[in-house]
């Protein structure tokens, strides 16, 4: 009875653990049940059988129609949204060693935010593919903020939280000052920028959002996925990866740059959905442990599955309105942080 | 075995300098200890002998070559060093942990080789580690938490171990065990042993050579029998002592005056 699994070839070689893979191999099949469900039920209930049969392109025409055009995309959407703040949430955990950090909480969304709505009101004559650019300039430069504010003699934990807190605050604050003050705005962008700050994907297309965040996430998902095991010397601190070899700054600016990135990304098409990136990384912890081999693809993984849930209760719930999904995250990840904070009182592990 | 080697090593912490122009070789396939009182710069001088700290002039040799020379992971192929009271996630387990020790060898498709399946295996039983191998590091006492790290170190598979104070914080059992351990590396491997200790007498037990750093300067060095006297310990630990002979090792063991009861028969086991 081994525990781990070792595949070997003449040039790759892995270890992974049995319980990881059962874990990705469950949360994989629960994914693929929330999608069949995201797509079945609305206003419009298509039973399940009638959903394969048009995910397989046998369906009725109109169901078929529903399903791809309407509901497809941003279940897709939810998919990519979901993991990539998951990911990045479990990178910066890592980066910082703070269990305590998320993108959405030390102000890195909310930069992402700011990038975004600079975008909606200024550019809205650009191609909507360079959203994500602005939305990732904005979160970099918010990086780059907390990181001035928060460095005296190094980065502590607890002061990173706090400057980023109030960053996020007040880049919340500016944003939205931005929306209102813009006196040109029409009513329909302002009403965009706004719904954009609550975090929804309502309204998702295949070639405005999915098309405009796919390349971002098939690139940056599995560059996260090669540098897990950086992070995993990283974690024992700075001197442990320096005596093992690793180049502690270049490596650990990557993958801020990857975090970064990723948020941002999601941000741009998402909007504000908060807390993922600070929940899905610890339930993945207590599932497979601290190794980043496997808390990056089940953060991923339970990172889709809560947006994906939360996004069918916020659609379903109370037809006909449709609530950001943000509101959802939000509503299970407060009590979640705060549980966090409790745990952690007094420095304790 | 690796020959470490500082020369004119200049190092300041802001603006009080730490070491002025100081030399320094490792003997290879021996321990060497470094001694001297809080604040006298051995820890910085040991982080600087394995490149954690840059020196900002002067320079530190490894087997004939400049260290700022050589790519980190060449180092890490040949050094390696634990600091003092490293700390590991929650939940990471030994086996884990002792994995990362091969990351030198690595490459993001290479992850797992027989190579580094062999010698994890090998730390584990040489610091009878095996049984605990699926335990999480939090979840073991000190003694083994300390012998999990130097699994680590060990699965580095390096000619020169550097330990910043590898005993503290363990009660005497764990100190001796892990010193223990670290002797017959030296002894059945000749692997190169440099470490902080705290505790003079056993420095000299099981030291082959005592390097005693006082404000920044070498005060002496060589073995513990021979530089070993009362008026190095006046010097750089402002002690008053006695020394005498190790009634069962006769290694040099340092009596400090001062209070304290007095019996008239002492007791002879």
């Amino acid at each position: 009875m081994s525990k781990l699994i070792t595949i070997r070839g003449r040039k790759h070689s892995f270890q992974i653990s049995r319980r990881t893979v059962t874990v990705i191999a469950m949360l994989a099949i629960a994914n693929i049940a929330a999608v069949m469900i995201c797509v079945g039920l609305g206003s419009q209930t298509i039973n399940p059988i009638a959903v394969i049969r048009s995910l397989f392109g046998a369906g009725d025409p109109s169901d078929s129609m529903i399903i791809w055009s309407l509901r497809m995309p941003r279940t897709v959407i939810a998919v990519m949204v979901g993991s990539a703040l998951a990911v990045s949430g479990a990178l910066l955990q890592g980066i910082v060693r703070n269990p305590l950090t998320s993108p959405d909480i030390i102000g890195i969304s909310g930069g992402a935010s700011l990038g975004t709505v600079v975008f909606i009101l200024y550019f809205s004559h650009v191609s909507i593919r360079f959203m994500p650019v602005s939305s990732i300039a904005g979160a970099f430069a918010a990086a780059i903020l907390i990181y001035i504010f928060a460095y005296r003699r190094g980065i502590t934990p607890l002061r990173l939280v706090l400057i980023g807190i109030g960053m996020a605050t007040a880049l919340t604050a500016f944003t939205y000052m931005l929306i209102l003050t813009a006196s040109f705005t029409p009513t329909a962008v302002a009403v965009k920028a706004f719904t954009f700050m609550t975090g929804s994907i309502y309204g998702a297309s295949w070639d405005k959002d999915v098309l405009t965040l796919l390349p971002w996430f098939l690139i940056l998902m599995p560059i996260a996925l090669i540098f897990a095991r950086h992070l995993n010397v990283q974690e024992l601190g700075d001197d442990v990866a320096a005596s093992v070899g690793s180049s502690v700054h270049a490596k650990r600016t990557i993958l801020l740059l990857i975090s970064v990135a990723l948020a941002g990304a999601a941000v741009a098409i998402g909007g504000a959905i908060n807390f993922i990136g600070l929940m899905a990384p610890h339930i993945a912890r207590k599932l497979v442990g601290p190794a980043y081999g496997g808390v990056i693809p089940v953060s991923a993984l339970i990172g889709s599955l809560v947006l994906l849930l939360s996004d069918l209760i916020a659609r379903v719930a109370f037809i006909p309105l449709d609530i950001p999904a943000g509101v959802f995250t939000a509503a299970i990840g407060a009590p979640f942080f705060i549980y966090l904070l409790y745990r952690h009182r007094n420095g304790a592990q | 075995m690796s020959v470490i080697e500082a020369r004119s090593l200049t190092l300041s912490y802001g603006h009080k300098p730490v070491f002025a122009e100081l030399d320094l070789l490792i003997p290879p396939g021996k321990i060497t200890v470094l001694i001297g009182s809080n604040g006298c710069g051995k820890s910085t001088l040991l982080r600087s002998l394995a490149r954690l700290l840059k020196p900002q002039e002067g320079s530190i040799w490894l087997d004939g070559s400049e260290m700022s020379r050589l790519s980190s992971k060449e180092i890490a192929r040949r050094l390696a060093i634990l600091p003092q009271g490293p700390v590991a996630p929650e939940g990471l387990t030994v086996h884990q942990l002792v994995k990362q020790g091969r990351y030198p060898y690595q490459s993001w498709l290479q992850q797992w080789s027989k190579e580094d399946e062999k010698m994890v295996k090998k730390a584990l039983e040489v610091t009878d580690m095996e049984d605990l191998s699926d335990r999480s590091i939090d979840s073991l006492s000190g003694g083994q938490r300390q012998r999990a790290w130097i699994a680590m170190t060990l699965a580095q598979n390096t000619p020169a171990i550097l330990l910043d104070e590898p005993t503290t914080y363990l009660d005497m059992t764990h100190q001796i065990e892990v010193l223990d351990l670290l002797f017959d590396l030296n002894e059945q491997e000749s692997r190169t042993i440099v470490m902080v200790l705290h505790d003079i007498n056993l420095a000299c037990r099981y030291a082959h050579r005592i390097v005693a750093v006082k404000d920044g300067l070498i005060y002496a060095q060589g073995a513990p029998e021979t530089i070993m006297n009362e008026r190095l310990i006046r010097d750089v630990f402002d002690m008053e002592c006695q020394v005498t002979a190790d009634p069962i090792f006769g290694t040099p063991l340092c009596i400090p005056y001062g209070r304290g009861r007095k019996v008239l028969q002492p007791v002879m086991a």
